[in-house]
Formats: C-alpha cells, structure tokens, sequence
C-alpha cells in the first residue's frame, strides 16, 4: 500500500490526514479511486498528486516507497 | 546560483531578519513584499486564518521561482520566508525580499516571486469567521 497525504480540504473530504492507496496503480487512477470514494473532490478547483516533492503527471506510476501527497488547490501568500 | 533562503515557519517572520539576508554591496535596490492578514473578504468579517503547508515540496517549489525569477532578472539574493499554524489580523504570512544592481528588476522579480507562489506552492490557508471557515480557493 502507498500512505498518501492529505492537506487542506482533501484532509476534510477524507476526515484523516492519509489515504491507503494501492501500489503500482497510476496517478490517473489514484484521482478517480479518491474521486469515487469521496465524491466531494469532484467539486474542488482542481486536484493534483505530487509524487517525491514534485507534481506529477497522470500517467506516473506510484509505489510503496514513493512520497505521495494530494495536492487541492493551493492558496498561500 | 543565485544566493537563496527560504524558511517556513510556525512563529511571527520578522521582515527585518529577512530583507538583512539579501543585503550585499553590489545591490543598488532590495525589493520587499510583505503579506498581511486582513480583517475581511467579500465584506465577511474574518476571525483568523489558519495556513498548512506541505513543507518539504514547499521549499522546493519556493526554490524553483527563485531559480525561475534569476534567469529571468539579475537578481543577486532573494530570500522568501512563509508562516503556517494560527495567524490573527496584522500577522505576517509571508515576506519576500529581493536584492539586485538597479531598481527594476528588484520589482519585477519580487512581484513575479508573490505571483507565482500563490499559484504553485502547497500552502492552504483557510478562513475563519464568526459563523464557520472555508478553504481560501478550493471551489471554482
């Protein structure tokens, strides 16, 4: 399993501050796996996944080892 | 590599410490944007805003627009400092000083630093009224 963070929002939607995803899926399917447990994300501006500090693209595979955060739209400043 | 410090902290910033780290003599301009908690938006009355912030991720993303902003302007230093945890009105949320030879490009880079920052970086802030909070930007 890969321990996925949640900030902001996302921790809300989730009511905890990491989501169980599988390893070796997608972030592509990560989004809609999170999407059709928690529908709620589908309202947000937009959702990101960052894999090892950096965005990553749909098509990045995640694995156990690899940092994973989802990433809701961000606001500092 | 241009010379860079970045901090995010749970404790007041203080704009001085900042704009003293991009002193140098070959400076002619050092640029400082201060960001401060207001007391309403959307003429809604706001209490306190709480920031989180993906600190690891943030100091790299931070580090890139430094990057970014000395390929684009002759920036000598820039130092950026952000606040997370519980922020009252008046509060500092985050300073970001820039040093270079001439005026101008002290502006321009320190403007484009806050700019990109509130696009990039992961930090939530969320807002916090008499009747309930909201994420600051999370619905379109």
């Amino acid at each position: 399993m890969v321990k996925v963070k949640l900030f902001g929002i996302a921790k809300d939607i989730v009511s905890a501050s990491y989501f169980e995803a599988e390893s070796g899926v997608t972030v592509n399917h990560l989004k809609q796996n999170m999407i059709a447990q928690y529908p709620a994300f589908s309202n947000l501006r937009s959702v990101l996944v960052a894999v090892n500090d950096e965005y990553a693209l749909d098509d990045v595979v995640i694995y156990e080892n690899d940092d994973v955060a989802i990433i809701p739209p961000v606001s500092g400043g | 590599m241009v010379d860079e410090r970045i901090k995010i902290l749970d404790e007041p910033l203080d704009s001085q410490e900042v704009i003293d780290l991009v002193a140098s003599p070959a400076a002619g301009a050092i640029d400082v944007f201060i960001g401060t908690v207001r007391n309403s938006t959307q003429n809604k009355s706001v209490q306190r805003l709480e920031f989180e912030s993906y600190d690891s991720m943030a100091i790299k993303e931070i580090s890139k627009i430094i990057e970014k902003a000395s390929e684009k302007w002759p920036v000598i230093k820039m130092a950026v400092y952000h606040r997370k945890g519980i922020l009252d009105i008046g509060d500092i949320a985050v300073v970001i000083a820039v040093s270079s030879p001439h005026r101008k490009a002290a502006f321009e880079a320190c403007q484009f630093a806050i700019d990109t920052l509130k696009e990039t970086v992961p930090i939530w802030k969320k807002e916090v009224f008499d009747d309930g909070e909201v994420w600051v930007a999370a619905h379109p």
